[in-house]
């Protein structure tokens, strides 16, 4: 029994990963009151992109080192989220266009970028798809050596590949800097009430545009989990299959804390992989809606209880329009 | 202290509303926008090595230059078309119903009950009509849960029509795989519909576009003309507003879900009779997704979805066209729409605003 626990456990953590990216990510841009809907774009974006650094390091040197080719996949992944973020923010921040269309749009070219750029690497590759070497492979899926021998605690603490670590390092130093620091204060500030913040001279498009940029950037990285750990370093289109979307849900299941986040994407992850190991008797298909339906149950639950604590910044949605007073 | 006196410049470049742009100068910034997309889709396609103008052209023959080209634009422009005319009210109210795409399969699933079990209990126009109506229903009905708990709770609608995407489409799979898979196969699908059970076509496409342009019309006389149109607009502008004024604005943001879902339940009817004729995982296929931005585009203008529409389907068949031409991917139609969309919204920037320049007699220029 408790073997199929730590099981269900670590497989969790693995399918909850790519969406505590999202979701940090997201909590990051929706601070500073912009509703990006592109997460799912930018994820792929960071999926195709992350995965071409890898491969073209590949090859062009003889002996690909691995850590060396996690490193240019994450750097190249978290530049192209960034820079879907960065058009979503020309757009939305300077230009005032409605933030949920564009993050649609955002959406759109993104998938169809990520698809696009998958199928063009494939057909270049001349193997019609395309893969990268065992070493990335290796590096993107080994945990801790040594550590994770350690029977029971070792498989539940240090068994996971090197992004899972990322993903929680980023959400903790996230909650730090947005509780305890000056620039996470005023970014607070600009998504409650950008006019106010404005006026106590916090450089409200400054915030705005790196928080979402990096937020961005931050998503991407969960695309980048999912082609490069998932789909173990294959391009498969449309891989990212509504893991964006479902980030963006649990922004809200986590009301906008980065600690809470984690717990939340480990409970998705629970949920997206029970169908494994807690038999209930019922259509692998509606185990597949559970996610989706604990969303929805927690979108009512939050709307019930008007908690002050765990609203979304009050600005959410709303573009700042410095010269209208 | 020296004399470093800061001068207290005007910023380079700011920003003032206008309203006073004439139609035809917004038509030609609009204009612009597209061709600059159209030029940065360029750059990328000649960076892939290929010819962008003769990729371009190979988009409008393939998906103009014979009759069944013709008649497959207008095949993937009328879901769109719908799609986009069943987002206008909601969206007129301020309702992001990003659930078209679940309100679609909903109707479809609808429609698909009575063509696979009631085929043989009617005649073929009561068995239409008994289909579009559960479509109609159907998908006014799956519309309507955001909209009782946004009414009620002020819950929050994005994300609640996106999730009930998901879960109508896995609720599609379920049937697929379980109760509803054809029995004749191995694989995993529903049988196509018996001829009974399929819509007829007028001038070599099915009688869908015939719907969908009475939708146009419709729509339009009903935003334009009617109370409950009125009704939709004050309530979008400001609830309060409304409230003031007397309007139950439970009652009418709950109606015009329905009025949204229901005709993209009905454009789920007209995918499965009209072009499918089956009932798969992918009928609605991201038609609800993309018909947002044609409608927002269209700045919820019935007659101006139709243009768009248009152009995003012509992109959407040219891009198969491309494929076996040039062994450029598909998806490209997904780059080349979403760079349009993206300089299509930017532009609206320049339409609604004025650049002022800083200059020493404050000219000013666009």
């Amino acid at each position: 029994m408790s073997e199929i626990i730590i099981k269900l456990f670590i497989a969790a953590i693995l399918a909850g990963t790519p969406l505590l990216f999202g979701t940090v990510g997201e909590i990051l841009t929706e601070k500073s009151g912009n509703l990006n809907l592109g997460v799912e774009g930018m994820m792929f974006m960071g999926g195709v992109v992350g995965l071409a650094g890898s491969y073209y390091y590949e090859q062009l040197v003889i002996n690909p080192v691995g850590w060396v080719s996690i490193t240019i996949a994450i750097i190249c992944a978290f530049l192209c989220g960034a820079f879907g973020a960065f058009i979503y923010g020309v757009l939305t921040i300077s230009f005032h266009a409605n933030q949920n269309v564009t993050g649609l749009a955002l959406t759109i070219f993104g998938t169809g970028f990520g698809n696009f750029f998958g199928e063009v690497m494939g057909n270049a590759s001349g193997a019609s798809y395309v893969a990268v070497s065992a070493t990335t492979k290796l590096a993107f899926s080994k945990g801790i050596s040594g550590l994770s021998a350690i029977p029971v605690v070792g498989p539940l603490l240090f068994s996971y590949n090197v992004m899972v670590y990322l993903a929680i390092a980023i959400a903790v130093i996230m909650s730090w800097i947005l509780s305890h620091t000056r620039v996470g204060l005023n970014l607070r500030a600009v998504g409650e009430n950008p006019a106010t913040a404005d006026a106590t001279g916090i450089n409200v498009t400054r915030y705005k545009y790196i928080s979402t940029c990096m937020g961005g950037g931050i998503c991407a990285l969960g695309g980048l989990y999912i082609v490069m750990v998932t789909c173990s370093g294959v391009w498969v289109n449309n891989c990212i299959s509504g893991y964006g979307w479902l980030a963006l849900a649990l922004v809200i299941f986590a009301t906008w804390s980065p600690l809470r986040a984690m717990i939340c994407a480990l409970v998705f992850g629970v949920l997206s992989v029970m169908r494994l190991y807690v038999p209930l008797g019922i259509p692998m298909q509606i185990y597949d809606i559970f996610p989706y339906i604990a969303t929805v149950i927690v979108l009512v639950a939050v709307s019930f209880k008007k908690n002050r604590e765990n609203q979304p910044p009050a600005s959410l949605g709303n573009a700042f329009f410095r010269e209208e007073r | 202290m020296s004399k470093t006196v800061v001068e207290n410049k005007e910023p380079f470049v700011r920003i003032a509303k206008r309203t006073d742009i004439s139609s035809s100068k917004a038509l030609l910034i609009r204009f612009v926008a597209v061709l600059l997309a159209l030029i940065t889709g360029g750059i990328l396609v000649f960076t892939l090595g290929h010819n962008p103008i003769a990729v371009y052209a190979d988009i409008l023959t393939g998906s103009f230059a014979t009759k069944t080209a013709r008649a497959e634009t207008i095949k993937i422009a009328v879901p769109l078309l719908g799609a986009a005319i069943a987002i206008a009210p909601a969206f007129k109210m301020k309702f992001w119903n990003i659930g078209a795409e679940g309100q679609i399969m909903a109707g479809a699933i609808a429609a698909s009950y009575f063509a696979l079990f009631q085929y043989d209990s009617m005649p073929k126009v009561v068995l239409l009509i008994s289909m579009g109506i559960a479509a109609f229903v159907a998908g006014g009905l799956w519309g309507m849960i955001p909209a009782v708990f946004k009414a009620k709770w002020g819950t929050n609608e994005t994300l609640f029509t996106l999730m009930l995407n998901y879960i109508i489409l896995g609720v599609e799979k379920y049937l697929q795989n379980g109760p509803w898979k054809s029995p004749a196969s191995s694989f995993p699908k529903i049988a196509m519909f018996e001829k009974i059970a399929r819509l007829p076509k007028v001038f070599g496409v099915h009688i869908g576009w015939i719907f969908v342009i009475i939708m146009v019309f419709a729509m339009f006389i009903y935003l334009r003309y009617c109370k409950q149109g009125y009704e939709i607009s004050v309530v979008g502008e400001s609830e309060r507003t409304a409230k003031y004024a007397g309007m139950d604005v439970h009652k009418i943001i709950i109606r015009t879900m329905f009025i949204s879902g229901a005709i993209a339940g009905f454009v789920g009817f007209i995918l499965v009779s009209g072009s499918d004729y089956t009932l798969t995982e992918s009928t609605a296929g991201g038609v609800g997704f993309t018909a947002i931005t044609v409608a927002w585009l269209a700045k919820l203008n019935p007659f101006v979805m139709v243009i768009i529409a248009f152009i995003l389907a012509i992109l959407d068949k040219g891009s198969n066209t491309i494929q076996t031409n040039f062994k450029i991917p598909a998806s490209a139609s997904e780059v080349l729409t979403g760079i349009i969309l993206f300089f299509m919204l930017g532009c609206e920037f320049f339409i609604n605003y004025r650049l002022i320049f800083r200059s020493k007699n404050g000219g000013e220029k666009q």
